[in-house]
């Protein structure tokens, strides 16, 4: 076990305003059980899960409610006991409606637990991961990519290193420091589980120097794990958090453009992913509840809240004493890659890492202008592509000239418009490009 | 030779070598093409729009001629064309309708409510893309002027947050269809009148929610119109094959979403 400054640090990338402290020092907080849970069905990247309750079923906390409709698909677990009133449409954070199985939670709280592995060190890789796809485990650092689909790469390829994001390299967002802080040892059993099941030699614990505090946490957790450990310290930049950069800045090595992590021998894991791995594995619960850092500067008091997903943004505003003065602008996320809301009646879901609200001062309502060609976008752009290009090509509707850029390559990471003096919307046009690209290749697929 | 001398006979030779040889290909490799062919390209208005369904003017002046296609399908040359054409191939004329576009939709922002402030992108398909757009409506006009931006022909305006057509301008070529990503704009026959400005299929409480001017599926309209207007579930439709001319319907429409066209302005205003 050793401590380590981080020997490489990725091209490019930007420098804003963290604002962490708003919410760091609080520590994690239940929130009291809502009336209500409108449990989306889409939490995870890949199909949406099928519900297998109707209205009117009776449920118990931790049951299955919704099956994974196909490989890149997580099954959805009830949050908690209650009666099953609908199944109807609702908005996400995203934006996008999906089918949501709505809980009316009863007073007496039954859990259903999910079979245990104590013995997980001595249980078998194959039967480890079943459990972990079983509990609907995804990743919990933003994308929601199933992770038992993570934890089975093809034989080929081998995996010699685990990295555990702790980054948190968003603005504002704090929940993945408390988690580091107050469960350090179930983050440190959930890594060792999943080190155990990929059959990786080196581990290594990926926290930004701005948390100090972190670092401490996860050494004291750490020091007397066998083999290769290392707390890998990360300069801080954004976006040290994202996988591609990260796996560059821990290891040295690159994905290659359209690869990934496990064909450079990496499989990068959130913190609170290896918590709920922990949970699943050891605890017999499936993921039904995660840490969100509600926060900005205009909610009365800042918090991280420990809540069921399902749990509308409107209950966690009440719960942090509600808005202070006026929000002006709602974020589901972070400021950087979250998205804005039109409205608060949104559930959570697994892979809501905060709320952010911000006040009219924190706004600025800008128009945007022309490329200016000063190439600040090509010097912030951490997957070095040259976003002024791209974004004239989309501009101009001419996508098959934007594919050659890589395209597709793009993060939307947001630091490009971050520097953009033009204050072009650079990641919107890219978010278009590459939704015009994908719909192409699905039709492509469908028409062979 | 001084170098101005060779130079001159040199490129002027590679000229008429070039020329000798244009000539000789003239004659012996040219593919005689039916001189009909571009008398018809002529006719055409040459606007190029692609709304005949063929890759301009020239192409459709092609398929006049070679494929036997319909000479009645240019929209902007109108009647007088299809004619002239018809005449000229010694073709019996067809019949020719004048079509146009209309936005199906109604809901400015007087009377349609905007759920969030939308500054990203000014395109309607960027803003449908970003949390399905800032419309309360999920079925309404954006009004960011996708429609207007393909437009050939400057028909489309922008009023109070929708779009609006031109009936007098429009050419009917379809490019405004294909660029709305709500489908919102059709092409009807300009006779017409009297249309349905909505193209919600939400139900009437969903409907009024958002927008004030909005179908509410009370079928009032159906009964009055015999038969020119067919519910989609909770969506008042008109069948532009029947005539509508019963103005009962715009008045007793509960919505105030049927309405009629402004009468065309007079050739001297």
């Amino acid at each position: 076990m050793a401590t380590i400054p981080s020997p490489h640090t990725f091209r490019g990338g930007i420098h804003p305003a963290y604002n962490k402290a708003l919410a760091a020092a609080a520590p994690i907080r239940e929130l009291p059980l809502p009336a209500r849970l409108t449990v989306p069905m889409s939490q995870h990247l890949g199909a949406p899960a099928k519900p297998v309750v109707k209205a009117g079923d009776t449920v118990a906390g931790g049951q299955l409610v919704a099956e994974a409709a196909g490989f890149i698909s997580a099954p959805v677990h009830a949050p908690a006991a209650g009666k099953v009133v609908a199944i109807e449409e609702t908005l996400t954070a995203s934006g996008r409606a999906c089918a949501a199985v709505v809980i009316e939670t009863a007073p007496e709280q039954v859990w259903q637990p999910l079979p245990t592995f104590p013995e997980w060190r001595f249980t078998d890789a194959k039967q480890l991961i079943e459990h972990i796809g079983a509990a609907g485990v995804v990743g919990m650092g933003g994308a929601g990519f199933p992770t038992r689909v993570k934890l089975s790469p093809p034989s080929d390829k081998p995996i010699d290193t685990v990295i555990l994001n702790g980054a948190e390299c968003e603005p504002y967002l704090t929940s993945d420091h408390r988690m580091m802080l107050e469960h350090a040892a179930e983050i440190r059993i959930g890594a060792e589980i999943i080190r155990h099941i990929l059959g990786a030699r080196s581990l290594r614990i990926a926290i930004e120097d701005n948390k100090p505090d972190a670092i401490a946490a996860m050494e004291k957790a750490f020091q007397d794990t066998d083999g290769d450990v290392a707390v890998t310290v990360l300069r801080t930049s954004y976006p040290q958090g994202s996988e591609k950069q990260q796996i560059f800045s821990v290891t040295g090595r690159e994905v290659p453009r359209g690869g990934l992590p496990m064909d450079v021998g990496c499989v990068v894991e959130n913190v609170s992913t290896a918590f709920a791995v922990f949970d699943a594995v050891v605890n017999g619960r499936p993921l039904v509840r995660r840490v969100i850092t509600v926060t900005g500067d205009a909610i009365a008091q800042p918090a991280n809240l420990l809540a069921p997903c399902g749990t509308l943004y409107s209950d966690l505003v009440a719960a942090c004493g509600g808005v202070a003065g006026q929000a002006a602008k709602v974020i589901s996320g972070g400021p950087m890659m979250g998205f804005a809301v039109s409205s608060l009646a949104v559930p959570t879901g697994k892979t809501a890492s905060g709320l952010l609200l911000l006040s009219p001062k924190k706004i600025s309502d800008f128009s945007s202008q022309a490329c200016i060609a000063c190439g600040r976008c090509v010097d912030a752009c951490p997957m070095r592509l040259s976003p002024a290009e791209l974004s004239q090509c989309i501009e101009a509707d001419d996508i098959d000239g934007a594919e050659p850029l890589a395209l597709m390559d793009c993060i939307e990471c947001g630091s490009c418009a971050f520097v953009c003096p033009a204050r072009r919307p650079l990641v919107h046009h890219m978010r278009r490009g590459k939704a015009v690209v994908m719909a192409r290749r699905a039709a492509a697929k469908k028409t062979p | 030779m001084d170098p101005i001398t060779t130079s001159t006979l040199c490129i002027g030779g590679i000229g008429l070598a070039s020329a000798a040889a244009l000539a000789v290909a003239e004659k012996y490799l040219s593919v005689p093409q039916d001189p009909r062919i571009g008398k018809v390209a002529e006719m055409l208005p040459g606007a190029n729009c692609g709304g005949c369904g063929y890759a301009g003017c020239a192409d459709y002046a092609r398929a006049i001629v070679a494929d036997n296609a319909e000479c009645n399908l240019c929209a902007p040359g109108g009647p007088a064309c299809a004619q002239a054409i018809a005449a000229f191939l010694g073709r019996a004329a067809a019949a020719m309708e004048r079509r146009v576009a209309i936005v199906l939709c109604c809901g400015d922002d007087t009377e349609a409510l905007r759920r969030a402030a939308y500054n990203g992108i000014a395109d309607c398909a960027a803003a449908q893309a970003t949390a399905g757009g800032d419309k309360g409506c999920a079925y309404g006009c954006l009004g960011y002027g996708s429609c207007a931006r393909v437009c050939p022909v400057n028909a489309i305006r922008i009023a109070n947050g929708i779009a609006k057509v031109d009936k007098a301008l429009c050419i009917a070529c379809g490019k405004c269809v294909a660029a709305c990503p709500r489908k919102l704009i059709k092409l009807v026959p300009a006779a017409a009148e009297i249309h349905v400005l909505c193209s919600s299929k939400d139900k009437g409480p969903a409907v009024k929610k958002v927008c004030g001017t909005g179908c509410i599926g009370c079928r009032i309209c159906t009964k009055l119109a015999d038969g020119a207007i067919t519910m989609d579930g909770f969506l008042a439709v008109v069948d532009y094959a029947k005539p509508l001319t019963n103005e009962e319907t715009v008045a007793k429409c509960p919505g105030h979403c049927i309405r009629k066209d402004a009468p065309p302005p007079t050739p001297n205003s």
